[in-house]
């Protein structure tokens, strides 16, 4: 059937690479044993009728997860069969230019996450734009020192002062206790 | 019909109050912005900016978050015509005729064409809406429990049957946004459910915000720095007083695919799974089949412009339409809305109309003022706007990025929100890349409580029986519907292969 086109595509991709192929099957495996982890997880609470109250509260997460598992397996098969445009790619899954592109960014978040638990939000927001403005941006440091400053007011107004909806500070709480006493005074 | 014209004009003059007509204007203007930037829709928009609306009252919230969705629909055709790369999916059709007129030096042709277009298909779908939802709200209020459940079934089903995405990964993409629904504690027997690593941040369940900034915020940002990377080239747009004497003399020769795309659009647009993007695309190839010179399209005919813009509008309003008269989002982006709604403590759906009539004629009639705000605003802001787009990603990215964690954080203020938002931003990306669609994960996590709710009431009156759902007649139409719909991508696939086995 689809062997031909299989065959016709050129092999773009080194040894190491992860290719499409590849990443359909492993992300279909990983999605069924999800679903049986979820399944698991539903079966700790009543999955049967329940006198009076209707079915139990894991039946409906447990039958969906059922259902996720059965969705997973039909990818696993279909990728046996070569019947999904992505079981017969062997185009890398994230090319090596993306990986950069899509790394970087994913980085600086999870570095924003992190630095946000360690010295509050708005520290944090500092030293990210100044990595995401300064060195992955290349801009200007009039522009970088702009925003700097600019985005963590505007949040900081818009946040905390307008819907009073305090953002985490951590250590830095104390830094702001000026602040607190005009805005509450 | 005289009560819907006192009903509405109510409707308009309470979108008039300063606050509501303040959030109009500002809604409009950041969604032609949204709209125009590639890689940003108006479901991004929406996504992101729905935590800041807790600014203000309920009513002008949902006002400033429909005039995102709307503006975001016009805004798309800027980049379409002059970068050439569409600033949503649903402008996708506008480049295949917006790019040749731009390259040919008629860039201002073509926005004034999209923007005409967009306006005849905001009017028109808003007039069928102000007429279709009063009834249709007073017939859904005979639904019970198992209607309801039927309904979202059905609204499931136009996913598989219509959404043309890889079948299995659909259910898939459905079934998990059912399931983080569930998490949380039981509606019914109050017991605490799926809490992975009996992690408190998950008693409270896992708010749809959280879904819809991970997968349009963070997942989104993801898939668009990978894919442009390239170079972009905006189009120069002159415009004078002269030309646009010279374009306005040119609507006639669109003016009735513009009407007939409006009405396509409408209705495809109620439809869960269609919604603009298909809209647009039907729209362009009804235009294209209608007309005289048919060679032209795809070489910069204004009718190529004109048919999917006025398309993509309609659409717009038609998915508003399931989603306040029957508490079903008839897109993604509605589904956020319907979400918003829940929070200010309005259930759509048919009550709606009988409960909050203020609400629902004050968003009725702000979408008759959006429409002209848009259009004006739109006709005179273009350059501006075209200067936007050259903006560096650089500098959009963190902003998008700062955006969506202050946003992730504010509903429920815990940094668990916000892992988990990061976590299903990734995962998103990632899933994406393998053609998993993920607009019904969006829906499913907004239904999911709903959904279940309906099912265990139904179960629970008729004693477990299922046949209940098959055996009222309203819920036994929706469910045979969606059986069909089911049912229809496996017929095709017989089809084409016993056509293609006679072949051989």
């Amino acid at each position: 059937m689809d062997d031909g086109d299989a065959a016709s595509i050129v092999r773009h991709t080194g040894k190491n690479t992860l290719t499409v192929r590849t990443a359909e099957l492993a992300t279909a495996l990983i999605c069924a044993l999800c679903s049986i982890g979820l399944m698991v997880k539903s079966a700790e609470l009543n999955i049967g009728w329940v006198e009076g109250r209707g079915p139990g509260a894991g039946a409906w997460p447990f039958w969906l997860s059922a259902g996720m598992l059965a969705a997973s397996l039909v990818t696993v098969w279909r990728w046996f069969r070569r019947r999904t445009a992505q079981s017969r790619s062997l185009e890398p899954y994230i090319s090596r230019e993306s990986v950069l592109v899509v790394g970087v960014s994913a980085g600086s978040i999870l570095f924003l996450l992190v630095a946000t638990h360690l010295i509050g939000l708005y520290a944090a927001l500092f030293l990210f734009l100044l990595f995401y403005l300064k060195f992955v941006g290349r801009h200007s440091w009039p522009l970088t020192a702009a925003l700097m400053i600019a985005l963590p007011v505007f949040i900081f107004c818009l946040f905390e002062w307008a819907l009073k909806i305090p953002l985490p500070k951590s250590i830095t709480e104390p830094l702001f206790y000026p602040i607190y006493d005009l805005m509450y005074s | 019909m005289e009560t819907i014209v006192t009903l509405l004009g109510a409707g308009i003059l309470e979108a008039l109050q300063p606050v509501n007509f303040m959030m109009i204007l500002i809604g409009c203007a950041i969604g032609l912005l949204v709209g125009a930037m590639p890689g940003l829709g108006s479901v991004n928009g929406v996504a992101i900016l729905l935590p800041i609306t807790f600014l203000v009252p309920p009513t002008a919230a949902i006002i400033f978050l429909a005039a995102i969705y709307y503006g975001a629909m016009y805004g798309g055709a800027i980049s379409s015509i002059t970068l050439g790369i569409p600033g949503a999916s649903t402008a996708v059709a506008t480049v295949f005729d917006g790019r040749p007129l731009a390259q040919s030096g008629k860039a201002d042709q073509a926005l004034f064409a999209a923007a005409v277009a967009s306006f005849v298909g905001g009017t028109i779908s808003v007039v069928l809406f102000t007429l279709f939802a009063p009834p249709l709200a007073a017939f859904a209020l005979k639904f019970g429990p198992p209607e309801e459940f039927a309904l979202m079934v059905l609204a499931f089903a136009t996913f598989i049957g219509l959404g043309g995405d890889d079948i299995p990964k659909t259910v898939f993409s459905i079934l998990i946004g059912l399931v983080l629904a569930a998490v949380g504690l039981d509606i019914i027997s109050g017991q605490p459910r799926l809490i992975f690593g009996n992690l408190p941040g998950f008693l409270h369940g896992v708010n749809f915000l959280v879904l819809a900034i991970g997968i349009y915020g963070i997942g989104e940002m993801l898939w668009t720095l990978e894919n442009t990377k390239g170079k972009v080239v905006v189009h120069k747009v002159k415009l004078s007083m002269q030309s646009m004497l010279r374009n306005l003399a040119v609507i006639k020769t669109y003016i009735g695919t513009t009407s007939l795309g409006s009405l396509l659009g409408y209705f495809v647009g109620t439809l869960p799974a269609a919604g603009a993007t298909p809209a647009s695309l039907m729209s362009y190839g009804i235009a294209k089949t209608f007309s005289k010179e048919p060679d032209t399209f795809g070489k910069g005919n204004v009718s190529g412009v004109a048919a999917p813009e006025a398309a993509n509008n309609a659409a717009s309003t038609g998915s508003m339409l399931p989603m306040i008269t029957l508490g079903i989002p008839g897109s993604p982006t509605t589904a956020i809305l319907l979400g918003g709604m829940i929070i200010w403590g309005l259930r759509p759906g048919p009550l709606l109309f009988t409960e909050h009539p203020g609400f629902v004629w004050g968003l009725i009639g702000s979408l008759y003022i959006a429409n002209l705000v848009t259009l004006l605003i739109n006709l005179a802001f273009i350059p501006v706007f075209v200067k936007v787009l050259t903006l560096p990603f650089t500098i959009l990215a963190p902003v998008i990025y700062i955006l969506c964690i202050v946003g992730g954080y504010a509903p429920t203020q815990t940094m668990h929100d916000v892992w988990l938002m990061f976590l299903f931003g990734i995962v998103g990306y990632l899933l994406r890349k393998l053609n998993y669609p993920v607009a019904p994960a969006v829906l499913a996590i907004v239904l999911g409580p709903l959904a279940e709710r309906s099912l265990r009431q139904s179960l629970l009156a008729s004693q477990g029986d299922m046949l209940t759902f098959v055996e009222r007649p309203i819920s036994g139409v929706c469910i045979a519907f969606a059986a069909a719909l089911m049912a229809y991508p496996l017929c095709q696939k017989w089809r084409a292969r016993a056509g293609k086995s006679r072949a051989a």
